[in-house]
C-alpha cells in the first residue's frame, strides 16, 4: 500500500496562500484544507466553492415552521371551538403572527442544524494538525498527498515562501 | 505594514490605529484575564441587585400579588413597564448585528458583539417580568401550549399569546445568532489561553479550527440567520405594541403603535449600547476599535429614532384633539396635566428634546456628552412606557373607574433588582467572551499582501481580487 503524507504550510500573506492553493489544484492535488482567521472569499473561490446547502435547510425549516404554526393554531381552535371576542373560530389573520414567529424560529434552528452537519461541527478530534496562529492572522494550507506526489506538493508550497512548513506521515492507505 | 497604502480600497480607514491582524487578538482578548478590583465591586453590586430582585419576588410569592400597587383600574404597572423597557433595549442588538449586517454598514463590526450580548441579557431580564406579573409563577407553564387533561389550548387570537411566541422566538434566535458569531472568536481565545481556560474555550468553541469548510458554511448560515432575524426585530416590538393597541383603552388604541414602538425600541437600545460600550471601551482600552466614527454613527441612529418618537408623541396628541373624541381628549389632557404630568414631561424632555443636541457634530464627537445623553434616553424611555401604560389605564371611560396607581416597594425592588440581574450577566460576558468580534473586524482590515518589491506578480494597488492565476 502507498504511504500518505500531509503538509501544513502557514503563510503571512494572503496572495501567497491563494497562489499555493491555485497551483496545487492545477496539478490535480485537491485534498486541500485551508485555514483562515476570517472568511476569506478569495480562498473560497480558489478552492472552487459553490452554493452552501445551508440555504436549503433555512428554506425547508422556515416552510415547515410556517406550515406547522398554521396547522397547530387551526387544529387547536377547531379542537375546542370556543368563540372569543365574537371572532370566527378560524381567525386566520390573527394566526399569521404565530405562523410568522414559527417560520423564523424553525428556519433559524434548522439553519443551525444544517450548518453543524455541513461544517462537521462540533469537531471533537484533538487539534493536532493546526497552528494557533491561524486564528490570529495567518493563512494555512493543508494538503494530503500520496508518496508519488509528495515532492511536487512540497515544491509548490516552498515556492510561495511559507513561514512554516510541517510534514506529517499519515497511516498506510489512509484517505 | 509597509504596504498599507496599497490596500486602502478595503475601507480600512475606519480603524487607522490597528496595524496587524494578530494585534486584534491581543487587544481584544486582553480583558479575558484576571478581573480587577473594580470588576468584583461591580459584580458584588449586581449580586446585591439580584438578591433584592428575588427577595422582593419571594415576598410577592408568599403574600400574593396584593403586595403590589396593582389594582383596579391600573392592572398593569411597573412590571409591564419594565418588561417593555427591557424588550425595547433588546432591539438594537439585533438591529445592529442583523439589519446593519444585511445593509453592509461598515461601522457595525466593532460594536455588534456588545450589542448582541446586551440583547440576549435584556431579553433574559424582560422574560422575568411576565413571570413575575402573572402572580402565581408556578403556573406560568400554562402559557405554553401543551396537550393537557382538559383539552384546553391557548387563545391564539390574543395578543398576549402572540407575545409569548414572539419573545420566546426572539430570545432563541438572538441567542443562537450571538453564539454562532462568537464561535470563531472563542477559538481565538482558546488559542491564546492556557490551563483550565483553554479547556473551557476548547469546549464552547466546538472544536472550531477555521477551515475553509467551516467558514464557508458559517458565513452562509450567518446571512440566513440575519435575514430571518431582521423581520423578527420588527415583529417583536410590533407584537408588544399590539398588547396595548388591540385593547380599546384610550391612549392605546392607535394604529401608529407598531412603528412607534419599534422606533422607540431602537432608540432606547442604541442609547443603551452607547452607555455600555462607553464603559467597556474605557475599562478595556478599546479606543482603537470603538472609534469616534462608531459613536458618531450610533448618535445619528439615536437622533433619527428620537425624531420618529417625538413625531409619534406629537401626532398622538394631535389625533386626540383632532378626533374630537371626548374620552380620547381627556386621556391626553390627563397625560400632560393630570396626576402623572411629571412622568410625561420627563418622557418628552429626555426623549424628544435632549437628543436634539445630537444635531451638533461637537456633541456627537464627545464621548462624555453622548454618555450623558444616553443616560437621559434610558431614563426617558422607561418613563415613556410608564406613561403609555399607567396614564392610559388610570383615566378610561367611566369617571367612577378612574384612579391613581402608586408602585409599592416590592415592585420598585424588583424593577431596580432587574438592573442587577442584567448587569451580572453583562459583567460575566465582559470577562468570558471577546467583547469585540475578532474575525469580523479582520474582514474590514487591509489584507496582508506580499510586499510589492519581492512579489512575483506586478502591479501596485492591485485589488485583493486581482490575484492572477499562477
Amino acid at each position: 500500500m502507498d504511504s500518505r503524507f500531509a503538509f501544513l504550510a502557514s503563510f503571512s500573506y494572503l496572495d501567497s496562500a491563494v497562489k499555493a492553493i491555485e497551483r496545487l489544484r492545477k496539478e490535480g492535488l485537491r485534498e486541500i484544507t485551508a485555514y483562515m482567521p476570517y472568511p476569506e472569499h478569495e480562498i473560497e473561490d480558489a478552492l472552487g466553492y459553490g452554493q452552501s446547502p445551508v440555504r436549503v435547510w433555512a428554506l425547508v425549516g422556515g416552510l415547515c415552521g410556517a406550515a406547522g404554526g398554521l396547522a397547530f393554531t387551526s387544529f387547536t381552535s377547531v379542537d375546542w371551538p370556543l368563540v372569543t371576542g365574537g371572532k370566527p373560530i378560524l381567525s386566520i389573520p390573527a394566526y399569521i403572527i404565530i405562523v410568522f414567529e414559527m417560520m423564523v424560529l424553525f428556519g433559524a434552528l434548522s439553519t443551525v442544524i444544517g450548518l453543524f452537519i455541513n461544517s462537521r461541527l462540533p469537531q471533537i478530534k484533538p487539534l493536532v494538525i493546526y497552528n494557533p496562529e491561524f486564528s490570529a492572522g495567518k493563512y494555512g494550507v493543508y494538503i494530503e498527498v500520496s508518496e508519488a506526489k509528495k515532492e511536487q506538493a512540497k515544491q509548490i508550497l516552498i515556492a510561495e515562501d511559507p513561514d512554516q512548513l510541517d510534514e506529517h506521515q499519515l497511516g498506510d492507505g489512509h484517505g | 505594514m509597509e504596504n498599507d497604502a496599497v490596500n486602502v480600497s478595503r475601507g480600512s480607514l475606519a480603524h487607522p490605529d490597528i496595524k496587524t491582524m494578530a494585534e486584534v487578538n491581543v487587544d481584544v482578548l486582553k480583558p479575558l484575564s484576571k478581573p480587577g478590583k473594580g470588576w468584583w465591586m461591580l459584580l458584588g453590586l449586581c449580586v446585591l441587585g439580584i438578591a433584592l430582585l428575588f427577595w422582593s419576588w419571594g415576598i410577592q410569592m408568599v403574600q400574593g400579588i396584593g403586595v403590589t400597587g396593582l389594582t383596579s383600574p391600573v392592572g398593569w404597572g411597573v412590571y409591564i413597564t419594565t418588561f417593555v423597557f427591557w424588550v425595547g433595549i433588546a432591539h438594537s442588538g439585533t438591529l445592529i448585528s442583523a439589519v446593519l449586517f444585511l445593509f453592509r454598514a461598515p461601522w457595525r463590526q466593532s460594536i455588534y458583539r456588545v450589542a448582541e450580548a446586551m440583547t440576549v441579557f435584556a431579553v433574559m431580564t424582560a422574560g422575568l417580568f411576565p413571570l413575575i406579573h402573572v402572580g402565581r409563577v408556578w403556573h406560568a407553564y400554562w402559557l405554553i401550549p401543551y396537550p393537557n387533561s382538559r383539552f384546553l389550548w391557548p387563545n391564539f387570537r390574543s395578543p398576549l399569546v402572540w407575545d409569548v411566541f414572539a419573545v420566546t422566538t426572539y430570545f432563541t434566535v438572538s441567542a443562537v445568532f450571538f453564539y454562532l458569531g462568537t464561535i470563531p472568536d472563542l477559538a481565538a481565545a482558546r488559542d491564546a489561553a492556557r490551563g483550565f481556560r483553554k479547556k473551557f474555550y476548547s469546549v464552547i468553541c466546538l472544536g472550531w479550527r477555521g477551515t475553509d469548510r467551516e467558514w464557508h458554511h458559517l458565513s452562509k448560515a450567518y446571512i440566513f440567520l440575519a435575514a430571518l432575524a431582521t423581520p423578527l426585530v420588527l415583529s417583536v416590538h410590533s407584537v408588544v405594541s399590539w398588547d396595548f393597541a388591540v385593547g380599546i383603552v384610550p391612549g392605546w388604541h392607535a394604529t401608529i403603535f407598531a412603528p412607534y414602538f419599534v422606533a422607540g425600541a431602537i432608540f432606547s437600545g442604541v442609547a443603551m449600547v452607547i452607555t455600555l460600550s462607553v464603559l467597556v471601551r474605557k475599562a478595556f482600552g478599546l479606543e482603537a476599535y470603538l472609534t469616534i466614527k462608531h459613536y458618531d454613527a450610533m448618535a445619528k441612529l439615536c437622533l433619527v429614532t428620537s425624531m420618529i418618537v417625538l413625531y409619534a408623541y406629537l401626532s398622538e396628541f394631535f389625533m386626540a384633539w383632532y378626533s374630537g373624541e371626548e374620552v380620547e381628549r381627556a386621556a391626553f389632557w390627563q397625560r400632560l396635566f393630570g396626576g402623572y404630568w411629571w412622568a410625561t414631561w420627563i418622557m418628552l424632555v429626555c426623549n424628544g428634546f435632549v437628543p436634539i443636541m445630537l444635531w451638533f457634530k461637537r456633541v456627537r464627537h464627545s464621548i462624555a456628552a453622548l454618555f450623558t445623553i444616553s443616560i437621559f434616553v434610558n431614563i426617558g424611555m422607561w418613563f415613556e412606557r410608564y406613561v403609555i401604560i399607567v396614564t392610559s389605564l388610570h383615566h378610561e371611560y367611566e369617571p367612577f373607574a378612574w384612579g391613581m396607581y402608586r408602585p409599592s416597594t416590592v415592585e420598585m425592588g424588583i424593577m431596580v433588582g432587574s438592573f442587577g440581574w442584567f448587569g451580572f450577566w453583562f459583567l460575566l460576558f465582559t470577562r468570558l467572551l471577546p467583547p469585540v468580534a475578532i474575525a469580523e473586524l479582520k474582514e474590514v482590515l487591509p489584507r496582508p499582501m506580499k510586499p510589492v518589491a519581492d512579489s512575483s506578480f506586478v502591479g501596485t494597488g492591485s485589488p485583493p481580487g486581482g490575484v492572477s492565476n499562477g
